[in-house]
């Protein structure tokens, strides 16, 4: 299999500013810090994490949407990082995004038939017979009747907008498509269908997707990889399999953990851990693991002194996680919660 | 006695296209101290059964019928001045968007204040002093000193607890909460969970939970009404309806939903949209969408009626016994299978 995206190394600091004519850079927030992943064709990276911590301004910045401030993006063997306008003009017929809220992702005055033509447009393909075969086409491809081309966004429910807007995606064959939590705003029947969608999509038209979503549940269904994100920075990446099968990560212990059950007595006796509070701000974020304000397994003296990098788990392909005390049990245990006041005990 | 027993609520909008039948026939009840979780997809009449038990929908354009009996007292129909004084003092609500609940030019503080003061005969210092307490109990940290901020200073989990401890500041009796924790991310969405079971624990307060998440719904939940087409198609006590669904609509719901415990490749899909509840479908509303459908169901509605395994389980099905419980043992075979081989 061939790489299509490769990522290294890559970061967002937003510049924070005073003052309204010598504007000076006061702080920067780190939005992402230090992201790596390289994805092959036809493969799926989940990007999992809660609201803030990095994930959608990561997606901006692969689709060239926001100027990185360091590392690299590699998409077909070329070095996009840097490219200008025109230089991204050719790369964008092969790099798509489908956005979270149907609602206002699609342009309310335009019909659904423009809407969907509009990339045929922008990159001049096809005469305007062709366009509308092509848009006709796609509408039935993604589950719509071609005949409500001449209808407007409002006239849809919110999945079938979502059909528009990975319709819309479709229309110049991409290569690679970012899913930015396309399935969070959605009913649970809708969302399913949905899901199913993107994965036929995949098959038939030898797709990769970067799928955003802050449900480790949603992800599993169509990812190969996932990789947990907390704060601008992975905390745990591995296989679709080992990574559910065998969480490390406390972080990845608690949102898998958090998802309610649809089973009153399987959701009574699991484990939860419920973490309390806000992603804190990455304007002033913790000293070194991020995530040891809110960890159940936090240790003093270590996890707020030293920053734990990405190990490989042994024994196992591909799976890495970035923490000094990683889950032993899965399931969990009893004694996997208890807060671990200080290095002493543990050691001791 | 029941705390609020509503009988074949029925609403109905008069519109340019015709008459939407936006809620036929609902009844149930709800004691205290009890959480009643009401599921189905938008557009199933979930919310607009609330909205008109508490008055609150447009008496010019609706049409509203049936009964509803709060604590004893009939309150569908009454006057608005006799409304407004169990709203928000006996009745709580929590909205959906907690960023279009909230006033975004007033502080938090004035809008909690505002609740107390409406209800109570109180000072303005009393009221601030209530609402840091409620603030308090949401688990907002720093409460004294958050109270004077915007909504907008505050993050979407915080300003849903905002709505929560509005709703809660007149220590009502019963809480209306519709989709609260439906725009949050999980990990915020099991702690809202969590509180408000904790706040139910502590006071007695019965709940209402619309939701479009029947994981939602085995968490928080007692009684369950499974809705659609603006009807009730299952109703049941949370454990019978989780272990023996009798409704092909609620086998769709169950199937759909992501689950930590299954890896199959693609989740089981109800296919098409919702019926539109201006020209519902003859016979069963869900016939359409039903992959078990024979002719029956087109032409002729089920009744709501008992389960073969307890009165208290009530479903519209024209399958047959034996059909369902065939099929059901099948689909949860096929459950099981799947979370083998998830251990494995």
């Amino acid at each position: 299999m061939s790489e299509l995206l490769v990522v290294e190394d890559l970061q967002k600091y937003f510049p924070v500013t005073r003052g309204l004519i010598f504007q000076k850079e006061v702080a920067q927030v780190k939005a992402v810090d230090g992201v790596n992943f390289t994805l092959n064709a036809g493969e799926t990276l989940g990007v999992v994490g809660e609201s803030g911590c990095g994930k959608s301004t990561m997606a901006r910045c692969i689709a060239r949407l926001l100027e990185p401030t360091g590392g690299k993006i590699i998409f077909d063997g070329r070095d996009i990082t840097h490219l200008d306008r025109n230089g991204m003009r050719p790369v964008r017929r092969d790099m798509m995004m489908v956005f979270q809220d149907p609602y206002a992702s699609l342009n309310a005055r335009m019909r659904v038939g423009a809407i969907v033509a509009e990339p045929l447009e922008v990159h001049g393909i096809g005469t305007d017979t062709d366009r509308k075969r092509r848009v006709q086409e796609l509408l039935e491809i993604v589950g719509l009747n071609p005949e409500h081309y001449n209808r407007f966004p409002h006239e849809f429910s919110g999945g079938q907008r979502q059909r528009i807007g990975i319709a819309r995606a479709l229309a110049i064959n991409p290569k690679l498509i970012i899913c930015d939590e396309p399935v969070s705003a959605l009913d649970v029947s809708v969302q399913a269908q949905i899901l199913n969608l993107l994965k036929d999509l995949q098959q038939d038209f030898q797709l990769t997707y970067v799928f955003i979503a802050h449900d480790l549940n949603v992800v599993r269904h169509v990812s190969d990889r996932v990789m947990v994100m907390y704060l601008g920075k992975p905390v745990e990446t591995g296989g679709k399999v080992d990574l559910y099968a065998a969480p490390k990560h406390p972080y990845t212990g608690a949102l898998l953990s958090a998802a309610p059950i649809a089973d009153p007595t399987l959701g009574r006796a699991r484990k939860q851990i419920v973490l309390t509070g806000d992603v804190p701000s990455p304007l002033n974020p913790p000293a070194a693991c991020r995530f040891h304000p809110r960890c159940p397994r936090f240790v003093d003296g270590k996890c707020n002194v030293d920053e734990p990098l990405l190990t490989p788990v042994a024994g196992a392909q591909d799976h890495e996680y970035a923490c000094h005390f990683p889950l032993e049990h899965w399931p969990m245990g009893e004694d996997e919660f208890r807060r671990r006041a200080s290095l002493a005990e543990t050691t001791g | 006695m029941a705390l609020l027993e509503v009988t074949d609520l029925t609403t109905r909008f008069r519109t340019d296209d015709g008459i939407v039948k936006a809620v036929t026939g609902v009844s149930f009840t709800l004691d205290r101290g009890q959480t009643l979780g009401v599921v189905g997809e938008s557009g199933s009449g979930k919310s607009v059964t609330f909205l008109t038990l508490m008055g609150l929908v447009d008496r010019r354009h609706a049409q509203v019928s049936g009964s509803v009996l709060f604590d004893g007292q009939e309150i569908l129909g009454a006057s608005g001045s006799r409304l407004q004084k169990i709203r928000g003092r006996r009745i709580g609500m929590i909205f959906q968007d907690p960023m279009t609940s909230l006033n975004p030019v007033k502080r938090i503080g004035w809008q909690l204040e505002e609740a107390v003061m409406l209800h109570n005969d109180v000072t303005r210092a009393e009221a601030r002093r209530r609402s840091v307490e409620a603030l308090e109990e949401v688990e907002i940290p720093r409460a004294d000193s958050r109270i004077d901020a915007y909504p907008h200073q505050f993050s979407g989990g915080m300003r849903q607890r905002v709505m929560i401890a509005m709703a809660l500041i007149n220590k009502p009796e019963v809480i209306i909460a519709d989709e609260p924790t439906t725009a949050l991310d999980v990990t915020t969405q099991a702690q809202i969970l969590r509180l408000m079971e904790k706040l139910q624990n502590d006071r007695g307060t019965a709940i209402v939970m619309i939701t479009h998440d029947l994981g939602v719904v085995a968490e928080l939940s007692n009684e369950v009404l499974v809705m659609y087409g603006g009807r009730v198609v299952e109703q049941a006590g949370v454990d019978d309806l989780f272990a023996k669904p009798e409704m092909p609509y609620t086998w769709g719901l169950l199937g759909s939903l992501p689950r930590p415990e299954i890896v199959a490749d693609r989740l089981e899909q109800i296919p098409g949209q919702p019926p539109s509840l201006l020209h519902p479908p003859q016979g069963c509303a869900f016939n359409p969408r039903c992959p078990y459908v024979f002719d029956r169901c087109r032409t002729e509605l089920p009744e709501l009626r008992p389960s073969p395994l307890g009165a208290d389980h009530q479903f519209r099905c024209h399958l047959g016994d034996e059909d369902r419980t065939r099929i059901w043992a099948a689909k949860k075979a096929s459950l099981a299978a799947t979370t083998e081989g998830s251990a494995a």
